[in-house]
C-alpha cells in the first residue's frame, strides 16, 4: 500500500504533534489520579469516603439496574418456589418490620377497604367480607429476608392473578404497585410477571387463622418468588400501572426486582 | 513494599524466563480486587443477620449499610464470576492446571508440610510449585467454585433451585457460603504472608519474571 501523508492545509505537522504531546500528559495524569484515588478507596486503606461518593453510587445504581434486567431475564413464570410439609413451619414465625410490633398498623377489619386503581376495568373498592368470599388456596413456603435469615410459613388466600383477572386488569402493564397502612406509607412495586406467578397470593390467613396483626392484617401480598420486603403487609391499595413509582426500601437502594 | 525493588544484578542473574504469563497475572490481580470487594461487602451483609454470635467490625465492611453492601456484592459478583470463569477455562485449556498443580500425592504433601514447618522448604525454582502450594492452590480453586455456586443458589433459590439442592437447602447454602469465605480469608493470610517471605514470587506475579 502506498504511504499516505496526512496534510491539513495551513497546519504544520510538527507543531500539531508538539501541541498534542503537551495536551496529553495532563489528560493521562488526571486519569491516573482519578483512578488511583478510587482504587485507594476501594481497598479502604485510607478510610477515605470515595466509596460513598456520588460516582461510586452512580456506578452501583447502574449495575443494580442491569441486575434487575438479568433477574427479569432468568425469571421463569412457571418455576414454583419449594413447598414444605406442616412440620417444617418455623415456630414462632418472626415478626419483622422497621418498627416495633406496638407500632404496627392496628386496622379495624370492618372499616378497611382495598382500593383498586390504575389500568383496571372495575375500580370498585373491596371490603374484607367480599374478599373473604373469593376462592382461597394454601401454600407452605419459605420467606427469605434480604438480611439473609429465612422462615417457613403457612399462607392462605386468593391467587393475585385470579383477582387481577376478576377486576379486568391490563396484565400487559408493567407493575402492580401496592400501598400499605404502615407509618411512613410503605409501598412497593411488583413487576407484572411476578404478580401473575401462580404462587403470588393475596393472603388473608396465617396457619389457617385470620392473618394476625404481626403478619399484616387484614391483607398481605405473599410473593414466594421474591425477597421478604417485596411482600407488602397491611395493604390498603393496589394500582396497575406502567409507571415505576419506587418503593419504601427500593428508594433507599434495595434492588427493585429482588427475585429469589 | 521496598522488597519489590529489583537490582540490576538480580535481573541479569535471572534468565528472561516468564514464570507467570500475562493472563495469569492480570486475572490474579483482578481476582484479588474482586475477592476483597466481595469479602468486605459480604461482611456488611452478614452483619444484618449474623449466623454466629459475632459481627464483623464496621470499619472492615463495605457499603455503609445492608443496602449498600448488597449493591457492592452484586456488582463485584460479575467481576469475580467473569474473571473466575475466564481463569478456569484458560487454566484447563492451556494445561496450566495439569502442569502446575498435578500430581498432588499425600506423601508429597506430608513431606513438604514437614519441610515448611522446619523452614527447610526451598523456593529455588518459582516455576515449580511444591506440594503445599499445589494443595493450597487447587483447594482454593475448588473453594472458589463452591462459594460462587452457593452464592448463586442463595441469590436465586427459586430460579436456580438445583444449586440450592446441591447443598441441601437454603440455610445450608448460607453456611457453605460462610465457611468458604472463612477458608478464603485463611488462604489469603497464608498466601500474603508467604508472598512477603519470598518477595521474588510477588515480583513474578507483578512483572512475570
Amino acid at each position: 500500500m502506498a504511504k499516505r501523508s496526512f496534510l491539513i492545509p495551513g497546519v504544520d505537522k510538527r507543531l500539531l504533534i508538539k501541541d498534542s504531546i503537551k495536551a496529553m500528559p495532563d489528560f493521562t495524569r488526571r486519569r491516573f489520579i482519578a483512578g488511583g484515588a478510587s482504587l485507594g478507596a476501594l481497598t479502604l486503606l485510607t478510610g477515605c469516603d470515595v466509596v460513598d461518593s456520588s460516582s461510586a453510587e452512580t456506578m452501583l445504581a447502574k449495575v443494580s439496574k442491569f441486575n434487575d434486567a438479568v433477574q427479569a431475564f432468568i425469571f421463569n413464570p412457571d418455576a414454583l418456589a419449594p413447598t414444605f410439609p406442616e412440620s417444617a413451619i418455623t415456630k414462632p414465625f418472626p415478626f419483622n418490620a422497621y418498627y416495633d410490633l406496638d407500632d404496627a398498623p392496628d386496622i379495624d377489619g370492618a372499616d378497611w377497604k382495598l382500593e383498586v386503581r390504575g389500568l383496571v376495568d372495575n375500580k370498585k373498592s373491596w371490603t374484607l367480607e367480599e374478599l373473604y368470599k373469593l376462592p382461597q388456596v394454601n401454600q407452605i413456603t419459605r420467606h427469605i429476608c434480604v438480611e439473609g435469615w429465612s422462615a417457613i410459613g403457612s399462607w392462605t388466600g386468593t391467587p393475585l392473578r385470579d383477582f387481577l383477572k376478576l377486576i379486568g386488569a391490563d396484565t400487559r402493564a408493567k407493575y402492580v404497585w401496592f400501598q400499605c397502612a404502615d407509618k411512613d406509607g410503605y409501598n412497593s412495586p411488583l413487576d407484572m410477571r411476578s404478580a401473575l406467578h401462580p404462587q403470588t397470593q393475596m393472603t388473608f390467613k396465617y396457619a389457617n387463622e385470620i392473618l394476625p396483626r404481626a403478619y399484616g392484617f387484614p391483607m398481605k401480598i405473599r410473593v414466594p418468588t421474591k425477597l421478604g420486603f417485596k411482600n407488602p403487609k397491611y395493604v390498603v391499595s393496589m394500582e396497575v400501572t406502567n409507571e415505576y413509582k419506587g418503593g419504601y426500601w427500593e428508594d433507599q437502594g434495595y434492588n427493585s426486582f429482588s427475585g429469589s | 513494599m521496598s522488597s519489590l525493588t529489583v537490582s540490576g544484578e538480580q535481573v541479569s542473574a535471572t534468565p528472561a524466563k516468564v514464570i507467570q504469563p500475562a493472563w495469569v497475572r492480570v486475572m490474579h490481580w483482578i481476582n484479588a480486587l474482586a475477592m476483597i470487594l466481595m469479602i468486605l461487602s459480604g461482611w456488611q451483609i452478614y452483619n444484618a443477620s449474623p449466623l454466629f454470635g459475632f459481627s464483623f467490625p464496621r470499619e472492615y465492611t463495605l457499603g455503609g449499610w445492608l443496602g449498600g453492601g448488597l449493591l457492592w456484592h452484586f456488582a463485584a459478583m460479575w467481576l469475580l464470576m467473569i474473571n473466575g470463569l475466564a481463569y478456569l477455562i484458560t487454566g484447563f485449556a492451556t494445561g496450566r492446571f495439569r502442569k502446575k498443580l498435578l500430581p498432588i500425592t499425600p506423601s508429597g504433601v506430608l513431606h513438604d508440610v514437614r519441610a515448611a514447618l522446619t523452614f527447610k522448604l526451598g523456593h529455588d525454582d518459582l516455576a515449580v510449585y511444591n506440594y503445599v502450594q499445589r494443595l493450597l492452590y487447587a483447594g482454593i480453586i475448588v473453594v472458589g467454585v463452591l462459594i460462587v455456586l452457593s452464592g448463586l443458589g442463595m441469590w436465586k433459590p427459586v430460579q436456580l433451585y438445583y444449586l440450592v439442592m446441591l447443598f441441601g437447602d437454603y440455610p445450608t447454602a448460607r453456611y457453605v457460603h460462610f465457611i468458604c469465605m472463612a477458608a478464603i480469608c485463611a488462604f489469603l493470610v497464608i498466601h500474603v504472608l508467604l508472598a512477603l517471605l519470598v518477595p521474588k514470587s510477588l515480583r513474578a506475579m507483578i512483572i512475570g519474571r
